[in-house]
């Protein structure tokens, strides 16, 4: 068993959203959800994490951020997007200055929807993305006995 | 040098880090529940170096890793010479080369974080040094001797002619276990001012080598804070050491983080108001 599953250190990024979603994902961090009970640990460190979570439409200024971000984390990691706006555009999807979708920027592995997302559905995403990243690991190790980092 | 000194000090270098796990796996469910959260399973600490030694490692330059080494490497010996029963000076010395080592390895990586991370670090250093040559020269005062064995052995009525060195011992623990409000240098929590601090720039097996050398920490400290009670006994030592180790997490979370000016002058005020007096005072007693 991958020991990713027992400590995902997410990294939470508001890709021009409008921060209902990201209140509603640091909600799962107090106690009445309190996420750290799987070892989830949010992290403002993208060389620390293993889960990205975004939220939001993204435009052309937050575009560069989330490439960045993602960019800097350490593989394997995992990619969710959270709400709406991150799956789709949500109702900003014809406004001429969004791009409408986390994964017209990066490749997205969860798609959370809602509007805002309840944090239940959010910890629910994040359980997904889990097994997806052990698979991730596991190819990981796979490639790392090919060519010896 | 008789056999069982030499087993319980290399029992500290295989069973040390285990401890310090533990410790800190204990701190993190103590702190959940002062917030009225679960908290994570106490093994927790140990899972998060065990996922660290899954993911890859971004090395920004060569030397981090080395100086990462030296870090671990410096903080066993300091570890290694107190359970061996020998020179408390000498320990220091280890623990502050050490500290230093995870300074050159911040500064190493040139990420803007770590810089003032590690100048932070820097300061604090300065701020906790002097308590810390303190206590040894207490010890020294009280026993006649900078080995830890000698002090083991010592009088019963140590840790009241050296309360105020306690004193400020306890106040730059707080600085050691980088707690609030001392957390000034690398932060519990990521999301703030200073990312990670120190640690911002290392991730896999090189922060998982950090984590490793944290818990080596938590088990010297709480050894040192053991000292202070050790000619009392097992039975009274390990429980006394162990609440005012945990009386820490209490401070943690019922603080806020100081700038670095203020810690300094903090902990050299107490350093001489509780420190230094009890060493003048030391002669009256004995």
């Amino acid at each position: 068993m991958s020991f990713l599953k027992k400590s995902p250190w997410v990294l939470h990024y508001a890709a021009t959203s409008c921060n209902g979603c990201d209140i509603e994902l640091l909600a799962c961090l107090t106690p009445t959800y309190d996420v750290e009970r799987f070892g989830i640990v949010n992290t403002g460190n993208p060389k620390h994490a293993d889960i990205f979570l975004v939220t939001g439409s993204v435009n052309e200024e937050s575009r560069k951020v989330v490439e960045n971000l993602y960019a800097q984390m350490p593989d394997p990691k995992v990619v969710v997007a959270i709400g709406a706006c991150a799956l789709s555009g949500g109702i900003f999807r014809d406004a001429y200055n969004v791009y409408g979708g986390i994964d017209k920027v990066i490749p997205v592995d969860v798609y959370v929807p809602g509007c805002a997302a309840r944090p239940e559905s959010i910890i629910d995403g994040i359980v997904k993305a889990l097994d997806i990243l052990e698979e991730r690991a596991k190819e990981r190790k796979r490639q790392r006995k090919v060519v010896p980092a | 040098m008789n056999t069982p000194t030499w087993l319980l000090a290399f029992g500290f270098i295989l069973l040390g880090p285990l401890v310090g796990a533990l410790l800190a796996g204990l701190d993190r469910r103590l702190t959940a529940r002062m917030q009225s959260r679960q908290g994570p399973p106490l093994l927790q600490p140990i899972y998060d170096v065990l996922k660290l030694f899954e993911k890859d490692t971004l090395v920004v330059t060569g030397l981090q890793t080395l100086y990462l080494w030296g870090f671990l490497f410096f903080m066993v010996v300091s570890g290694f010479i107190i359970f061996l029963g020998g020179d408390l000076l000498l320990s220091v010395f280890a623990l502050t080369v050490s500290g230093i080592f995870l300074c050159l390895a911040a500064y190493s990586t040139n990420s803007p974080y770590s810089n003032v991370g590690s100048s932070r670090e820097l300061m604090l250093m300065m701020a906790y040094e002097p308590m810390l040559i303190l206590v040894p020269l207490g010890f020294y005062l009280v026993a006649d001797s900078f080995r830890v064995s000698d002090i083991v052995a010592g009088s019963p009525w140590q840790v009241l002619q050296l309360s105020g060195i306690l004193i400020g011992f306890l106040f730059v623990l707080t600085i050691k276990l980088r707690k609030s409000p001392f957390d000034l240098s690398s932060s519990h929590h990521g999301h703030q001012e200073l990312v990670k601090g120190i640690t911002t720039d290392f991730s896999g097996s090189d922060l998982a080598l950090v984590e490793i050398a944290h818990w080596y920490e938590n088990t010297i400290l709480l050894a040192w804070l053991y000292l202070f009670f050790a000619p009392l006994g097992l039975a009274v030592a390990l429980p006394l050491a162990f609440v005012l180790f945990f009386a820490e997490v209490l401070v943690d979370n019922t603080h806020a983080r100081l700038k670095w000016s203020s810690t300094l002058k903090a902990s050299w005020l107490v350093t001489i108001v509780f420190g230094v007096t009890n060493l003048m005072l030391l002669p009256l007693m004995t």
